[in-house]
């Protein structure tokens, strides 16, 4: 079993959500880290949740990103650590410069709450290795910024080295510009750094991982990342038994 | 001191200053005449309306806190009180829609985490007058930025609620917020001050000068004046009350509270003097250690801010260092700014200077009460007078796609997808699908809530029609499965001091408490809003009620929409032909005549436990409460959002019928008491059979299937369109006039 750290800031309001849809729903060790604390207690990966860090009146994870718990957030990415930023999680990581690019206002300007529908692009993330390349996954989205940009050059750096992990599509997975919900560059939904352990997605994986609740395409992600820990973990083993023998 | 022109400056009757000179036995000086008059107004006093409120009844097995607290409680079981309330934020919503509304979202809630519950979903009760009008889409377009930009923030999923439109909301749009929230049953904290010496502290935002007088404007009648208005309404900061709610639930936890309550309408006033006479006791204090946003406020405008966002607490004695450091935590400091005393006063003192002292219980429990005169508006037989023969039906078709376009009937997606209503994972009917559904986690069980009013009703019988609003509620929450278990009532009216406005409501009063009782739903609170009139002309008399319901099992929780083709479809209750107050009329005719539907609440009540019932057996697979647009439009509404699931169905030529109306009421009458089911495979029998015992009428009336809508009466086919089309025209009847959602 695995241990996620879902980090609170002022204002985060989906953290219950992605700590329910780790312990209850998949049966994983959860706690909550608050922002003020400088140590995430040897957690295996981390979940940024989403919500309106400090109101989010400046910049959506303006000043989040200056949050004791970020620089260790950032040195746990650096070593490789699996992060996961959910919506408000995601603006944080790309103000904190984990993720590239930045986001802005709905192209219509208002808030929406819906379920959308995701292509998965990449599926060598920690958050995505058990989902099939082309998958389309529906879940929902509830933000007022998530219209994602960045300029040509980064998008060009982004595709080349595949780390569009999600697009917003049509149901049947094509892209149509009328499904790009919010407008977002190249209908990016989420995507990964170079190193391919630290995710940002718009869409809420936590709210979709039980029937009750409409849709479970969000587990797989979730699950993702368990299995993930687990290969590592079992490959940590094997090293650490073989570098045990003469 | 206090001359004439102050004491009407302040609202006061010669009768009313009368009596602050008995009680004080002296002149009051400015500060306390300002307390008197927020206290005494309408908003904090229910002079007009407490004398009529008393009908209500307030008593059941399952209630823990009936009205008098900051909101009422019932038992859900498994040791779990549902904590909630309604409360109306009109006339600040017209001044400055965006705040106006926010600020409405963030006073309930703080009523709601006050007694100790987490709030866990919001829904909406609006009221704007007709999109045509520029102003009101600007209105609709603010209160609606102002909910979502308040509730989203937060992080409380509103899940539902109601939008209605009528030309009487124009120059005064009803906007009312229903929070509920859990808690533990024996956990309850309440608003009250007791034990002398005990700390009296203030935590939250600084006190502005904003908000003075809030409640004396919500008391008064709007004129071409009232945009000057605008600075007497608050400004919200969402994210400051969610620091404020969940350091507020972590300090409840560690039981060192003797009691707490929200500074909402008439501010610092309000919270002292109601909780020193609550608990029976005094409370002292100085305004100078009140955190200020602003330099050189009197104490006058500290005692009447209604600046957002503050919360007046008594801590048992040795605990305020634990419980300050709590608040540290989340970066609020919370200031000790008096002390409980055992002299039942309101003292309030300017560091040595004493600037008010007045009996507490003087204030909050012996403001004046009013017998005010009533008479039924002169008008009333001609609003009430309606000869259906005499109208010229158009065909079906088009009075159905009509209906489907009306604002008032089409989807509210354009509304509630600017509302976050799914966060907190509990939301399990999607938003705009009937009654608010939320489970709650760590029980087996979900929770029911709707809030409906029908206004024109209540203008053509005040007493009817808050009937019809207690029996949709309760019906509503009854098609998701649920069984009801309290009710809170927001009550939005003109000018009582009109005789014909002090009827309405005397009668909606009487109408409320008598259905009520017959559908066994105790009243556990709610909110009083009068005065709603712009330029001398009232709002429709326009009760809200707010129904929770329990389900036992949330696997069991409905929708309304067919869940497969091949279902028997079948409608519960019985129909008489009648056209009264219904959208047909107002929509197709232009007019908002008749008698509203005949109710019979005893039939009522037998459908609702009927529904329930079939809902928990799993007779049933979706059920949907036939009421505005009549049984045309309900069923239209049960194959939108189904993925295309079309229906087939017939009902017979309505007795008495034969004029050119009776095909029309048959469609569009909304007659009450009436739902459409769809049913469990081979579960048809059961359900007829149940229904045989219940003395409910269930007539099968078709089956589920196809991509088609079609309704037949007396044989004749009356309607036959595409699902898909009829769809558009319902997807398209609100958002159509917010361009810039077109798509």
């Amino acid at each position: 079993m695995s241990t996620f750290a879902v980090v609170v800031f002022p204002g985060s309001n989906c953290d219950h959500d992605a700590y329910h849809a780790m312990k209850h729903v998949l049966g994983q060790e959860a706690r909550f880290v608050w922002h003020k604390e400088s140590s995430l207690d040897g957690a295996d990966a981390v979940i940024l949740p989403g919500g309106f860090s400090y109101g989010d009146y400046l910049r959506s994870g303006a000043i989040a990103r200056f949050s004791p718990i970020m620089g260790e957030v950032a040195r746990f990415a650096a070593a490789g650590g699996p992060v996961l930023g959910i919506c408000n999680g995601f603006q944080v990581l790309l103000e904190a410069g984990l993720l590239p690019g930045g986001m802005r206002r709905n192209r219509r300007l208002k808030f929406i709450c819906e379920h959308v529908h995701l292509r998965v692009e990449q599926t060598d993330t920690p958050f995505t290795r058990l989902a099939a390349r082309g998958r389309v996954l529906r879940i929902p989205i509830a933000h007022g910024e998530g219209n994602y940009y960045a300029d040509p050059e980064t998008v060009a750096a982004l595709e080349a080295n595949r780390q569009i992990i999600f697009r917003y599509t049509a149901p049947d997975g094509s892209r149509d510009e009328a499904w790009n919900v919010n407008g977002s560059t190249a209908a990016i939904a989420g995507l990964c750094n170079a190193a391919r352990n630290v995710v940002g997605m718009m869409p809420h994986p936590e709210r979709a991982c039980e029937a009750a609740l409409g849709s479970e395409d969000g587990r797989v992600i979730l699950e993702s990342a368990v299995v993930a820990l687990a290969a590592a973990a079992a490959g940590g083993v094997e090293q650490r038994a073989a570098a045990a023998q003469p | 001191m206090i001359d004439q022109q102050t004491i009407e400056a302040h609202g006061l009757t010669a009768d009313e200053y009368q009596r602050v000179l008995e009680i004080l036995g002296r002149e009051p000086n400015l500060t306390e005449l300002g307390i008197f008059s927020v206290m005494w107004s309408e908003h904090c006093s229910y002079k007009s309306s407490r004398l009529h409120l008393r009908k209500l009844p307030t008593r059941g097995p399952r209630v823990l806190q009936g009205p008098g607290e900051n909101a009422g409680a019932v038992d859900i079981g498994d040791g779990l009180a549902a904590v909630f309330k309604i409360e109306s934020h009109n006339h600040p919503s017209f001044i400055e829609p965006y705040q106006g509304a926010a600020t409405g979202v963030g006073g309930i809630i703080r009523d709601i985490f006050t007694m100790g519950a987490r709030p866990v979903a919001l829904l909406d009760s609006l009221r704007f007058g007709s999109l045509d009008e520029p102003h009101t889409r600007r209105i609709a377009e603010g209160v609606v930025a102002g909910i979502a930009g308040y509730g989203n923030s937060i992080g409380i999923p509103t899940v539902g609620g109601e939008v209605a439109f009528d030309e009487s909301y124009a120059g005064n749009p009803l906007v009312n917020v229903f929070c509920l929230g859990i808690a533990g049953a024996d956990a309850l904290i309440l608003g009250r001050a007791e034990g002398a010496g005990n700390a009296v502290y203030y935590v939250g935002a600084k006190t502005g000068r904003d908000g003075i007088h809030g409640a004396t404007m919500a008391s008064a009648e709007f004129d071409e004046k009232s945009e000057e208005k605008r600075p007497n309404v608050q400004v919200g900061d969402p994210f400051f009350e969610k620091l404020l709610l969940e350091a507020c639930l972590e300090v409840m936890r560690t039981d060192a509270l003797v009691g707490i309550q929200d500074m909402g309408a008439a501010g610092l006033t309000c919270s002292t003097c109601e909780m020193g006479a609550r608990g029976g006791s005094g409370i002292e204090i100085d305004v100078r250690r009140v955190p200020q946003r602003e330099s050189g406020m009197t104490p006058y405008e500290i005692m009447l801010s209604e600046s957002q966002e503050r919360m007046l607490f008594i801590v048992r004695p040795g605990r305020e260092a634990e419980v300050e450091r709590i608040f540290e935590k989340w970066d609020l400091h919370a200031v000790r700014i008096g002390q409980v005393t055992g002299d039942g006063l309101l003292r309030v003192r300017d560091g040595g200077a004493l600037v008010a002292e007045i009996p507490a219980k003087a204030l909050a429990d012996e403001a004046p009460l009013y017998d005010r005169p009533a008479s039924p508006p002169a008008d009333l037989p001609r609003r009430q007078a309606l000869d259906p023969g005499a109208l010229e039906p158009p065909p079906p078709a088009e009075a159905l796609a009509a209906l489907l376009s009306s604002p008032q009937i089409a989807s509210k997606r354009w509304v509630y997808r600017q509302y976050d209503h799914m966060v907190r994972t509990n939301t399990v009917v999607p938003a705009g699908m009937g009654a608010g559904v939320v489970r709650v986690k760590g029980t087996g069980r979900a929770l029911a809530f709707a809030v409906d009013g029908n206004g024109r009703y209540c203008y053509l019988d005040p007493y009817r029609g808050a009937q019809l609003a207690v029996a949709e509620a309760a019906r509503n929450v009854a098609c998701a499965g649920a069984v009801p278990i309290g009710a809170t009532n927001c009550l939005n009216f003109g000018n009582p001091e009109r005789p014909d406005i002090m009827w309405q409501l005397a009668r909606a009063i009487d109408g409320i408490a008598d259905a009520c009782r017959a559908l066994e739903i105790p009243v556990t609170g709610g909110n009083v809003s009068l005065y709603n009139e712009t330029d001398g002309e009232a709002v429709h008399p326009t009760p809200v009620l707010g129904v929770v319901g329990v389900i036992e099992d949330a696997r069991r929780v409905l929708g309304r929409t067919f869940r497969r083709a091949g279902a028997a479809v079948v409608l519960l209750g019985d129909a008489t032909p009648e056209l009264g107050g219904s959208e047909y009329l107002k929509r197709v005719h232009g007019l908002v005549r008749g008698q509203p539907p005949a109710l019979d609440l005893e039939r009522e009540r037998a459908l609702q436990r009927l529904v329930a019932g079939a809902a928990a057996d799993a007779l049933i697979e979706s059920a949907h409460d036939c009421a505005e647009g009549g049984l045309a439009v309900t069923l239209a509404e049960c194959c939108f959002q189904s993925g295309g699931i079309g229906v087939d169905a017939a009902i017979s030529e309505p007795s008495g019928g034969g004029d050119r109306g009776a095909a029309a009421a048959a469609l569009f009458g909304e007659s009450a008491s009436r739902v459409v089911v769809s049913v469990a495979d081979g579960r048809e029998g059961d359900l007829l059979a149940r229904a045989a015992e219940a003395g409910v009428g269930a007539l099968p009336i078709g089956r589920s299937g196809g991509d088609r809508y079609r309704l037949a009466v007396g044989g004749t086919t009356m309607i036959d369109a595409a699902v898909a089309e009829l769809e558009r025209v319902w997807e398209r009847g609100l958002a159509r006039y917010f361009e810039d959602e077109a798509a």
